[in-house]
């Protein structure tokens, strides 16, 4: 039975991180030099991580998947990265920036976490300044910021409207010189089938050659997993559509617990579903809506063309709703009341899956050409997939699955409960509690990569510089091989008739219908019935085709499906468990007169923490108390 | 719409190739071009045959690992996408399209449409950073950048690697790849200190990989789909010429 130590530092919360830098253990530069450790995933967290594990003198070993640690999915994202910097003069602060967090995510999650993200924010802006992110800037050469949903002062730094892709090629270049250096060795096109755990603590990974087939053995002194979330359980979601849970699944059963896998959020600007054979829908920047408006008609089933439609006609239902933040609600809300309008019948095109986000009025007021410098590649982006233009009338945006807040659950020092095994990025829970704010992933994978993991990870690390290299030929090693072997000989001996694909869709299908931006106690139920049933015909009528000894893209689908019909059952039970609302956790039962999100602090402000039991047998569920010390939990209100 | 697909199938790197006819009924115009490659790979699967090997992920034009020759174009004709953002509104009912993998000495084929473009990276490692560690860095705001160099570098800094450039280039030149991150270093004062340095390291690893020289027809101009400008070269030129 595993035993929760969050390891929160003692002392006043501004305090904490200043005073655990102070006192953790250090590890002087020999003995880091026979030190090894192993990174799996290149986003910012991950690459950031080994480029700063490389450049304090550690033996690095990084994995991804993709042919190029600079294609990880980090790269997609648009909008921006926050820090308190304050260069605008409108009150921005560290504590500010904490309690946006805090309030944003519905007062689930970890204060302390919360804070130090906030804290380290600064430092990965100069960070990434000075290793050449080509940030906006003002005419006087200075840093410039916009806003993002749910805040009232502008503290994102962008780089139009690819902010994401600016930021991971920083980390990219990071990495590159380390690997140059010798201090990191980078293995891309792998695949990480299982976590080796020798004596209770991580020394390794099997790993896949995704070219070859070959299965491979990698031992380390620690291991850190950077590999993002599981937005793609729905199938269509703004994710890579290669991004898996399966390394952390697998890490999970080996004994990391998995914290509140319900909590997904529901990003509402996205570009709707065009036809059955879609893979994946695209984004469109929350920082759209800081001069694009929401609205949908007046009328039900309004079939004229949006530019015909007269002002008083329309119903800018997010600025009648919630006059004090109008269009820039925070995410979940702004789902929610779109798929409210829709459900009622107010949706447009064709399927009535849609609502308007309208330029018109800023292209009115500052001209097409200030648009343009702000948003021109979206809008490019827009008109590319849809065909047509946004300056001519408005785009047609519908939520989709996006971010998961919920994740391997680590303590303060990013530790999962394995000894050794670390998860930071998307791939953790800690900082966003039920829902997240927008611009804050870059914020915290940089900062958890950059400045956070290289200290913390020390005071493991301090007490194995008498373990020598750990050898690939332990039973432990071989067990972990031969299973890992075991399942994809199992996959590949099916020969149903279905590929992994459909059986992907239909499970998204499920889980966007019934444990989606709303769910049910019935739905959940039946949800769950559903995925064991479909898991089972999955077992029984997938098809492989190939051999496991070289390159087989069906082979690497199929293994991560089968993770994902495990995961699916445990975030539905963990949805089914929290009887209350609270982020983007929406429980129909549980709401206010109007519609609004109805917490319940008495009885749920705690992170639901599954602890694996083994094959067949339900999860163990550990509860993290949440105690917040600093702010007073209040209902979440954006009126 | 009804289409033939002639598609390059090579089951790894010293297998020899052919292309291979396919027939594809109920294409809708709605669709990208990987996701009628998807519905070929489904056919295929469910016929228990293998389906065609090609790299994507994003599939939202950013991640740059998606790219194939389709009708002698990389990426296709439609200019300033990827494959993946390629819609097939823009064929018509009928059409036969010519699949192939990028052809160039330093991108050897590994399966069907995905080649080895890890000699992009190589030349990277060889110095496309600006050595700073994390913890080392002065306030944000210390390094003032004109907004019109900001906005240059980022012109230059959105490539995304994806290897069109050198399909498209009779000589498969790595140029406006390499110019692209040495242009986005070179406006910014940040990456002065290694200017030259760097570009002498990059142009070694470069030709060492075996890309050729430019072409001087621009026809990598024409291929990027995130319309990376042909000065970049001229940049590098001027920069190459610095160093020595």
């Amino acid at each position: 039975m595993i035993r929760l130590n969050s390891k929160i530092p003692d002392g006043p919360l501004a305090r904490k991180w200043t005073s655990y830098k102070a006192s953790v253990k250090l590890v002087n530069p020999a003995n880091k030099k026979k030190i090894d450790i192993i990174v799996v995933g290149t986003g910012l967290s991950g690459a950031s991580a080994a480029s700063s594990l490389g450049e304090l003198g550690y033996n690095v070993k990084v994995f991804c998947y993709q042919d190029s640690p600079r294609r990880a999915h980090s790269v997609a994202a648009q909008g921006g990265i926050n820090a308190a910097k304050n260069y605008q003069n409108d009150g921005d602060s560290v504590y500010r920036l904490f309690y946006d967090m805090i309030k944003g995510g519905d007062f689930r999650a970890r204060e302390a976490n919360v804070y130090r993200a906030a804290e380290v924010s600064n430092q990965v802006i100069d960070h990434f300044t000075a290793i050449g992110v080509p940030f906006a800037r003002d005419y006087g050469g200075t840093l410039d910021t916009r806003s993002f949903g749910g805040v009232q002062v502008s503290r994102t730094f962008y780089a139009k409207g690819q902010t994401g892709q600016q930021c991971l090629l920083g980390c990219y270049s990071s990495l590159n010189r380390q690997i140059k250096k010798g201090t990191v060795k980078m293995f891309p096109r792998r695949e990480m089938l299982d976590l080796v755990v020798i004596d209770g603590r991580a020394r390794g990974i099997i790993t896949r050659n995704l070219v070859t087939g070959e299965i491979e053995r990698h031992s380390a002194h620690a291991v850190v997993l950077a590999t993002g979330g599981y937005g793609t359980i729905y199938y269509l979601s703004t994710l890579a559509v290669n991004s898996n849970a399966s390394a952390a699944w697998k890490a999970h059963k080996k004994g990391a617990c998995f914290a509140n896998p319900s909590f997904v959020q529901i990003h509402p600007t996205c570009v709707p579903q065009l036809n059955e054979f879609q893979s994946k829908l695209t984004l469109m920047s929350e920082s759209l809506r800081n001069d694009g408006r929401v609205w949908v008609p007046r009328t039900k089933g309004d079939k004229r063309p949006a530019n015909d439609i007269p002002e008083e006609e329309r119903d800018y239902y997010l600025e009648r709703r919630y006059p004090a933040y109008g269009n820039l609600v925070p995410r979940d809300v702004g789902s929610r009341a779109a798929k409210e309008r829709c459900d009622a019948g107010y949706g447009v095109g064709d399927t009535g899956l849609a609502v308007y986000l309208d330029f018109r009025d800023a292209i009115n007021k500052q001209g097409k050409k200030a648009i343009e410098s702000k948003y021109g590649n979206l809008f490019e982006l827009y008109k590319t997939i849809t065909g047509k233009d946004p300056y001519e009338e408005p785009m047609m945006i519908y939520p989709a699955g996006h971010y998961t807040m919920g994740g391997l659950w680590v303590d303060y020092e990013l530790m999962t409960t394995i000894p050794g095994l670390y998860a930071i990025g998307e791939s953790n829970f800690s900082d966003h509690g039920a829902n997240r704010l927008g611009a804050s992933s870059l914020m915290q994978a940089a900062g958890d990569g950059y400045f956070i993991l290289p200290v913390t990870i020390n005071n493991y690390l301090a007490d194995q510089i008498r373990v020598p290299k750990i050898p690939t030929d332990s039973p432990e090693f071989e067990e972990a091989e031969k299973s890992a072997r075991e399942r994809l000989a199992k996959l590949i001996s099916i020969k149903g008739k279905q590929t992994a694909s459909s059986f992907h869709k239909r499970l998204g299908k499920i889980m966007w219908d019934y444990c989606g931006m709303t769910r049910n106690e019935e739905g959940l139920k039946k949800a769950l019935v559903l995925v064991k049933e479909l898991k089972k015909e999955f077992w029984s009528d997938l098809n492989v085709p190939g051999t496991i000894n070289e390159l087989n893209q069906e082979l690497e689908k199929a293994g991560r499906v089968a993770d994902y019909f495990e995961l699916a059952e445990l975030l539905i039970t963990d949805a089914i468990e929290r009887k209350e609302s609270c982020g983007a956790h929406f429980r129909e039962e549980y709401q206010t007169p109007d519609g609004e999100a109805l917490r319940n602090d008495k009885e749920f402000a705690y992170v639901a923490v599954w602890e694996y039991a083994g094959e067949g047998k339900p999860h163990i569920l550990h509860k993290e108390e949440l105690k917040f010390e600093e702010v007073e939990m209040k209902e979440r209100s954006y009126k | 719409m009804k289409l033939t697909l002639k598609i390059w199938r090579q089951k790894d790197a010293r297998a020899k190739g052919s292309f291979v006819t396919y027939h594809m009924d109920n294409v809708s115009p709605e669709m990208s071009f990987l996701e009628m490659m998807d519905a070929l790979n489904k056919k295929l699967v469910e016929e228990d045959k293998d389906p065609v090997a090609f790299d994507h992920d994003c599939r939202e034009g950013i991640c740059g690992s998606c790219g194939m020759y389709i009708n002698g174009h990389p990426h296709g004709p439609v200019p300033g996408v990827t494959t993946c953002h390629l819609s097939m509104r823009y064929f018509n009912d009928g059409d036969t399209i010519w699949v192939e993998p990028w052809r160039a000495k330093p991108f050897p084929v590994i399966r069907d449409l995905i080649v080895d473009r890890s000699a992009f990276d190589k030349i990277q490692v060889a110095g496309g950073f600006i050595s700073v560690n994390a913890g080392a860095a002065p306030e944000a705001n210390s390094i003032p950048v004109r907004k019109k160099n900001a906005d240059e570098a980022f012109d230059s800094a959105i490539c995304i690697g994806c290897g069109a450039c050198v399909a498209a280039c009779k000589n498969a030149s790595a140029m406006l790849f390499v110019s692209a991150k040495i242009s986005q270093f070179a406006l910014l004062p940040q990456g002065r200190v290694e200017a030259k340095d760097r570009v002498r390291a990059m142009v070694e690893k470069m030709d060492e990989l075996g890309f050729g020289n430019c072409s001087n027809t621009g026809a990598c101009e024409a291929a990027c789909p995130k319309k990376i400008k042909l000065t970049n070269i001229a940049r590098l030129n001027r920069e190459y010429y610095k160093a020595y």
